[in-house]
């Protein structure tokens, strides 16, 4: 399992990077983990990455799964009702 | 039997009548513990009870009423289902009834004022009733004029009791580099109320590599519980509104409430736009948006011709997804209603008549002192005066016309009663007739209109009486077993033309033929044309029905109504085919205003004879000289001598004419001087000093201003017919 940390913020004005990074990691590998415990930061742009690298897995068919979710991403996952199409296991991040 | 005894004997009657239902309630009542559906039981003690209380009013037991009345209205709450039908509730109606019961054997016993023991009572019974009502405040309408609910106030402040929004968002693909992050607005909105239920759609979202990070992709579906208007709703979204599609619906429960809101509203706004922001349906940046998309589309549509039409706003609207179609539909309804109403209150004010007759014949005086005010400026030969008197004319013309069109009613209202009469009536005779109207909105004069009547019902009874036959004779003649009745109108050259018509059996020529010869109306060897011969039914005395019938056959009435029609200045005409029906034509004039009249001039007085009932004008005879008669192709006719009597003192021109004149059958010829032409007047009624003054229906005035009397055919020709074997005949008036 490849596992990738998220270690900016996830917004608007490092979306095109990471969108890059984030691509680049989904080639990496089948089974694929992708860490959000550092994500302090989030809006709707960071958001539309993370369900487009889901959909993006899901249709080259890799497992790929959230882990750690920060509470930032927590709290917009659930604001958008999306914790249960991610099917995520959701932990709560140590900090 | 005296009205004491009258009442008496109807208060026995309701007695025993209430008594009688007062057993049948206790019986319903203890059957409704059965289990069954109470529906009909239900339904008819209710009956029962407000029988009882409408009969108790009409006797004025007030005592009675009042009781009842809760009762009542305890029935009607569980009728309504508002009130569960429980045993409590029929423990505490048995003994109203019981009370019901005692009251009434109570007036059957001669007591008829109230009881202060009984009304104590009867309050402790209602007490408990009170209880079942107030239970629900719902029904306080029911016991009382106790305050309704008033929706209308919430319309004021803006906000709907328990909103229940649906948001349909889609941001601009540009929010996110504008600054514009959606998911603080949906933050945002969480402070209005509660999110029930939020979807994230992400299909905007494209492949990959195609995806632009910075451009915003995503859309929410969004069910917000909130107590907010949809403008402040509206307003979260103030800042992205231009670039996304924002839409904002009420719930489908909530649908209902806004349709009810809409149907609430005052009647001031005719706008669907303002209706529907005005209930908070719309926002009034939904409704400019929707009002700039007509705008653009009509002007798109300018090019392509005028006869394409704008879009409703409505269309436009539910097309937008501002507002759902049902809360449009309401908004046109109401819309309607509106301007039916404003149409109703500019379709018509109520004028007194009187007042309206003092109008027009104020008018009748303007007509003619702006006459003198004519002849005057002729004669000045000053251009600029006769231009601004011929000017003035015209139009005191114009205001004489408009003041008779004030008159003018549709005789629509006059055939609508015809509907009870041939329902009655074909009941009556057992025949199977429908009755079609048309042309009711023909105007004509309200005097008219108040005269037709009587006639109209002669020939509609006597159509359905003679004219249409039983079914069975329809059948075996091979029409439909329903016999049709059409009462029609139009205007026809200056008259308004009524026509009775029916599908039935026709006029008997032949028939009609003999019995006039039988009665003497006719020579037996006159040859008359169909017309004629139909015209004989409105002889007097003339019946050919083989039965006489209480409606008609008696051989009055259609006379009475060429009479009457006659009396209005008109005419009948028959048309009548064997076995396909008849048509009877009545022409009336449009006003009784206004004469056609034709003018003869005696010494140095002018007449005017009603055009419609003179047959023709021929030269005196030299040998008539001082005869009474003259004879006319062999026909003897009595003449008047206009100078005669009216006592005119001047000598006689050397050729004379006779104006032969017609009334009721009978011919008449007025010797005049001079024949002066047709021409049309308003008449004007002599005043009360004069009325008693016989051949003179009217007067009117002409063009010079002299006044020239109007000759009442009917009185003098019938003066004629009396006075034929005496001499001279004066009436002792001169016009002078």
């Amino acid at each position: 399992m490849k596992s990738l940390t998220i270690e900016d913020e996830l917004t608007i004005f490092t979306a095109a990077k990471q969108k890059a990074a984030l691509l680049t990691f989904l080639k990496s590998g089948n089974k694929l983990e992708i860490n959000l415990s550092k994500i302090e930061e989030m809006d709707t742009a960071g958001l539309q990455l993370l369900i487009l690298i889901k959909r993006e897995a899901a249709r080259l068919g890799k497992s790929l799964s959230f882990a750690m979710h920060s509470k930032v991403v927590l709290e917009i996952l659930e604001l958008t009702n999306l914790t249960t199409a991610f099917g995520d296991q959701v932990v709560l991040s140590e900090h | 039997m005296n009205l004491d005894a009258e009442m008496r004997d109807a208060l026995i009657t309701f007695t025993v009548e209430s008594l009688e239902l007062l057993q049948d309630m206790e019986d319903c009542l203890l059957s409704l513990e059965d289990g069954e559906d109470p529906t009909e039981r239900i339904n008819s003690i209710f009956r029962t009870a407000h029988t009882i209380k409408g009969s108790a009013g009409l006797f004025g037991l007030n005592h009675i009423v009042s009781f009842t009345h809760v009762v009542e209205s305890v029935l009607d709450a569980a009728r309504d289902g508002k009130i569960a039908v429980t045993s409590e509730l029929v423990a505490a109606l048995l003994p109203c009834c019981d009370h019901m019961n005692l009251l009434v054997r109570n007036v059957a016993d001669g007591q008829i004022e109230e009881d202060a023991v009984l009304t104590a009572n009867g309050q402790f019974l209602l007490d408990g009733l009170q209880h079942f009502l107030s239970a629900k405040p719902s029904q306080d309408k029911i016991v009382t004029i106790s305050e309704q609910p008033n929706k209308i106030e919430s319309i004021g402040g803006g906000a709907v009791d328990s909103g229940n929004w649906h948001l349909s968002l889609r941001f601009g693909a540009d929010s996110l580099r504008d600054g514009m992050d959606p998911l603080s607005f949906i933050r945002y909105l969480s402070t209005l109320g509660t999110i029930a239920q939020l979807t994230t759609i992400c299909e905007g979202i494209p492949a990959a590599e195609d995806m632009n990070p910075e451009t915003c992709y995503l859309g929410f579906e969004i069910n917000l519980n909130s107590n907010a208007s949809k403008e402040e709703i509206e307003s979260v979204f103030e800042f992205v509104r231009d670039t996304s599609s924002i839409h904002i619906l009420p719930m489908d429960s909530e649908i209902s409430e806004f349709i009810d809101l809409i149907k609430e509203l005052p009647e001031e706004e005719s706008f669907l736009g303002q209706l529907l922001v005005k209930s908070g349906a719309l926002t009034l940046r939904e409704l400019e948006e929707a009002l700039s998309i007509q705008d653009a589309e009509s002007s798109d549509n300018l090019d392509s011709g005028p006869s394409k039409h704008k879009q409703p706003l409505g269309e436009i609207l539910v097309e937008q997804q501002a507002i759902p179609e049902p809360i449009v539909n309401a908004a046109l309804d109401k819309q309607k209603q509106i301007k039916d109403s404003k149409a109703r209150e500019n379709q018509s004010i109520r004028v007194d008549a009187e007042r309206l007759d003092i109008l027009i014949d104020l008018i009748g005086e303007l007509v003619i002192s702006s006459a003198g005010v004519n002849l005057r400026a002729l004669e000045t030969r000053e251009t600029g005066l006769q231009e601004a008197t011929s000017e003035m004319m015209r139009l005191v013309e114009e205001v004489r016309d408009s003041a008779l069109q004030l008159r003018m009613v549709p005789i629509g209202t006059t055939f609508s009663r015809f509907h009870r009469v041939v329902r009655d009536v074909s009941k009556e005779l057992n025949k199977d007739i429908e009755l079609i109207i048309s042309g009711g909105d023909t105007e004509v004069d309200k005097s008219v209109v108040e005269k037709i009547g009587d006639p109209l019902m002669h020939l509609v009874r006597n159509s359905m009486d003679h004219g249409i036959e039983n079914a069975e004779l329809r059948l075996s003649r091979g029409k439909a077993p329903r016999g049709i009745l059409r009462l029609n109108a139009y205007h026809a050259s200056g008259s308004i033309v009524i026509e009775v018509c029916d599908d039935g059996g026709g006029l008997n020529r032949d028939k009609i033929l003999e019995k006039a010869i039988e009665r003497g109306l006719i020579q037996a060897n006159a040859t008359l044309s169909d017309q004629e011969i139909f015209a004989l039914i409105f002889e007097p005395g003339f019946s050919t029905a083989q039965q006489v019938s209480n409606l008609s056959g008696r051989g009055v009435g259609m006379d009475v109504v060429k009479k009457n029609v006659t009396s209005l200045r008109g005419r009948i005409e028959v048309e009548s085919q064997m076995g396909m029906g008849t048509t009877i034509r009545i022409h009336l004039p449009l006003t009784l205003a206004i004469i056609d009249g034709f003018m003869v001039g005696v010494g140095l007085s002018t007449f005017v004879i009603p055009l419609n009932r003179i047959l023709e004008c021929v030269a005196l005879p030299e040998d008539t000289r001082n005869h009474e008669y003259m004879d006319l192709r062999g026909e003897v006719l009595p003449l008047i001598r206009l100078r005669t009597l009216f006592d005119i003192n001047a000598e006689p021109s050397q050729r004379e004419n006779v104006v032969i004149v017609e009334y009721a059958g009978n011919k008449a010829g007025f010797i005049v001087d001079r024949l002066l032409g047709e021409f049309q007047t308003v008449i004007k009624p002599l005043s009360k000093l004069f009325i008693h003054i016989r051949g003179v229906a009217g007067s009117t005035i002409l063009g010079n201003g002299k006044v020239a009397l109007i000759l009442d055919v009917a009185s003098l020709v019938s003066f004629v017919e009396n006075k034929r074997p005496t001499g001279t005949q004066s009436l002792n008036y001169s016009p002078n």
